[in-house]
C-alpha cells in the first residue's frame, strides 16, 4: 500500500503530497502524522499540496481534522502551494478551511511556522531555544 | 417533368449565364469598386453550375433535400465573402434574386406553348431562389453574430486585468456588474496572477461596480476566500458610501474581510504588511 512520506524538518514536519489523494491514503496520512506529531513533538507542520489537482469534499474535511488534531497537540499547521482550480473548489464546496493557516510555497510556509513558533517560545522562555 | 427542366436548364446554361450577368451589370446596385466584372463571372458562373447540378440531382419539389447541401455551402461562402468585402446585405440579396429573373426569363422562352406548365415551373424556381436568398441572409447574420460573440468574449476578457502595483501585491479593479459567471473569471485570473507573480497581497477594487447586493457579495466572498485558501491576504477596496449603506442594510457579514475606503488606504495596508514605508527623499542629504 502506498505511504506518503512524513519528514521531519528541525521542529517541523513535512509532508508533499504528490500523488492523487483517494480516501485510504488520506486517512492514513491522517493517523500518520498525528502518530508522527505526538512522537516527535513538532511545533509545526507543513503540508504541500502543490501536485494535488483534484480534491473532494472529504480530502478537503481531512485536510481540517489534520490542522485540528495537530492544534490540541501543540502544532501549527500550514498547507501550503494549493492550485487555483484547488482553491475554487473547496470554495464552491462551502469548506474555506476556516482555521488553516495558508502560504504561497514551502519557503513562506517555513517563514510563517518560524515566525508562529518564535511567539510561542518568547512567551515560554524554556530551555529550548536553540532554534534558528 | 422535373427531369425535363433540369435537362432543358442545363442546356441553356450559357445564356441564362448571360442573361444574369446582363441583368446584375445594369443594376443599380453593382459595386465596381468592390469586385471586378471578371470575378464577378467568375461567381456567378460557380453559383449557376452547383445550382444546376444541385436540380439535376435533386428534387425541385423539396428544396431542404440533402441534394441541395453543396448548392448552400457555396451561396454561404460567397455570402460570406461577400459581407466581408463590405457588401450590404441588400446587394447580395440583389445579387442572387436577379438570377430568377434570368431562370424565369429562359423558361419564358421555353414553355411558350404550355402556360400550365410554365406557371408550375416558374413557382418552383421561384420557391428555391427564394430559399437561396433566404440563406444568404442567414450567413450574414450569422457572420454579425460570430463578430459580436467574439466582442463580448474580448469585453469580459479585458474586464479583468490583474496589476501588478508592487513586488508581492497585485490589484484588480472590477467594472461593471458582478456575476456569477463574471466572478468565475476574475477569481482564476486573480488566482493564476497570485501564482504567477508568487504575491501575498491581492487587492480588489469595486469602485467599478454599480451596486452590490447579497449576491455580488456572495461572489466577493468567495472570491476572498478562494485567495486565503491560496495563502494570500485579500483586501477589498473602494467602498463607497452608498455600498457600505446597503451592505450593512442588508445584513451581509464582511467583518472577516479587510475592506478599505480607498486603493490608496488598501495599498498603505498592504505595504504595512509587507513591512514596507513610503517616505518623502530629504533631497538636502540625499547623496544623489
Amino acid at each position: 500500500m502506498d505511504k506518503i512520506p512524513i519528514l521531519k524538518i528541525g521542529h517541523f514536519l513535512m509532508v508533499a503530497i504528490q500523488v492523487d489523494l483517494y480516501d485510504r491514503l488520506a486517512l492514513s496520512l491522517e493517523s500518520d502524522l498525528v502518530q508522527a506529531v505526538s512522537k516527535t513533538g513538532a511545533k509545526g507542520v507543513l503540508i504541500d499540496i502543490s501536485s494535488v489537482s483534484i480534491v473532494d469534499s472529504f480530502m478537503g474535511r481531512i485536510l481540517g481534522n489534520i490542522a485540528g488534531m495537530s492544534k490540541v497537540l501543540d502544532a501549527e499547521t500550514v498547507i501550503v502551494g494549493m492550485q487555483p482550480a484547488v482553491a475554487i473548489t473547496l470554495v464552491e464546496l462551502g469548506l474555506p478551511l476556516k482555521g488553516v493557516q495558508t502560504a504561497l510555497n514551502v519557503e513562506k510556509g517555513m517563514e510563517l511556522l518560524q515566525k508562529k513558533i518564535q511567539f510561542t517560545e518568547e512567551e515560554e522562555i524554556d530551555d529550548d531555544s536553540t532554534l534558528q | 417533368m422535373k427531369l425535363d427542366t433540369a435537362k432543358l436548364l442545363q442546356k441553356r446554361k450559357k445564356q441564362i449565364l448571360e442573361l444574369w450577368m446582363k441583368n446584375q451589370l445594369v443594376d443599380f446596385s453593382l459595386r465596381e469598386d468592390l469586385m471586378s466584372n471578371e470575378e464577378l463571372t467568375v461567381q456567378s458562373e460557380e453559383l449557376v453550375n452547383i445550382l444546376l447540378q444541385s436540380l439535376n440531382n435533386g428534387n425541385l419539389e423539396d428544396v431542404q433535400s440533402a441534394s441541395f447541401e453543396p448548392l448552400y455551402e457555396v451561396l454561404e461562402t460567397i455570402s460570406r465573402s461577400r459581407a466581408k468585402m463590405g457588401y450590404s446585405p441588400r446587394e447580395t440579396g440583389t445579387f442572387v434574386f436577379s438570377l430568377k429573373d434570368a431562370l424565369l426569363n429562359v423558361l419564358q422562352q421555353e414553355f411558350k406553348n404550355d402556360p400550365v406548365l410554365l406557371l408550375e415551373e416558374s413557382l418552383k424556381v421561384s420557391k428555391l431562389i427564394d430559399s437561396l436568398g433566404i440563406v444568404t441572409f442567414e450567413t450574414f447574420i450569422k457572420g454579425r453574430e460570430e463578430v459580436i460573440l467574439r466582442q463580448t468574449d474580448e469585453i469580459a476578457e479585458i474586464s479583468t486585468p490583474v496589476i501588478r502595483v508592487w513586488d508581492g501585491i497585485v490589484a484588480l479593479p472590477i467594472i461593471g456588474t458582478l456575476d456569477s459567471s463574471r466572478t468565475q473569471v476574475v477569481m482564476e485570473n486573480l488566482l493564476q496572477e497570485i501564482v504567477a507573480t508568487s504575491s501575498s497581497i491581492a487587492i480588489l477594487d469595486i469602485s467599478g461596480v454599480p451596486a452590490v447586493d447579497s449576491l455580488v457579495a456572495q461572489h466577493l466572498i468567495k472570491t476572498v476566500s478562494a485567495t486565503r485558501l491560496m495563502g494570500a491576504e485579500c483586501i477589498i477596496s473602494g467602498i463607497r458610501p452608498e455600498i457600505a449603506q446597503t451592505v450593512v442594510h442588508l445584513g451581509i457579514d464582511l467583518s472577516g474581510i479587510v475592506t478599505k475606503a480607498t486603493l490608496a488606504s488598501a495599498l498603505r495596508y498592504a505595504f504595512s504588511l509587507l513591512q514596507l514605508e513610503v517616505r518623502k527623499l530629504n533631497l538636502k542629504t540625499n547623496q544623489l
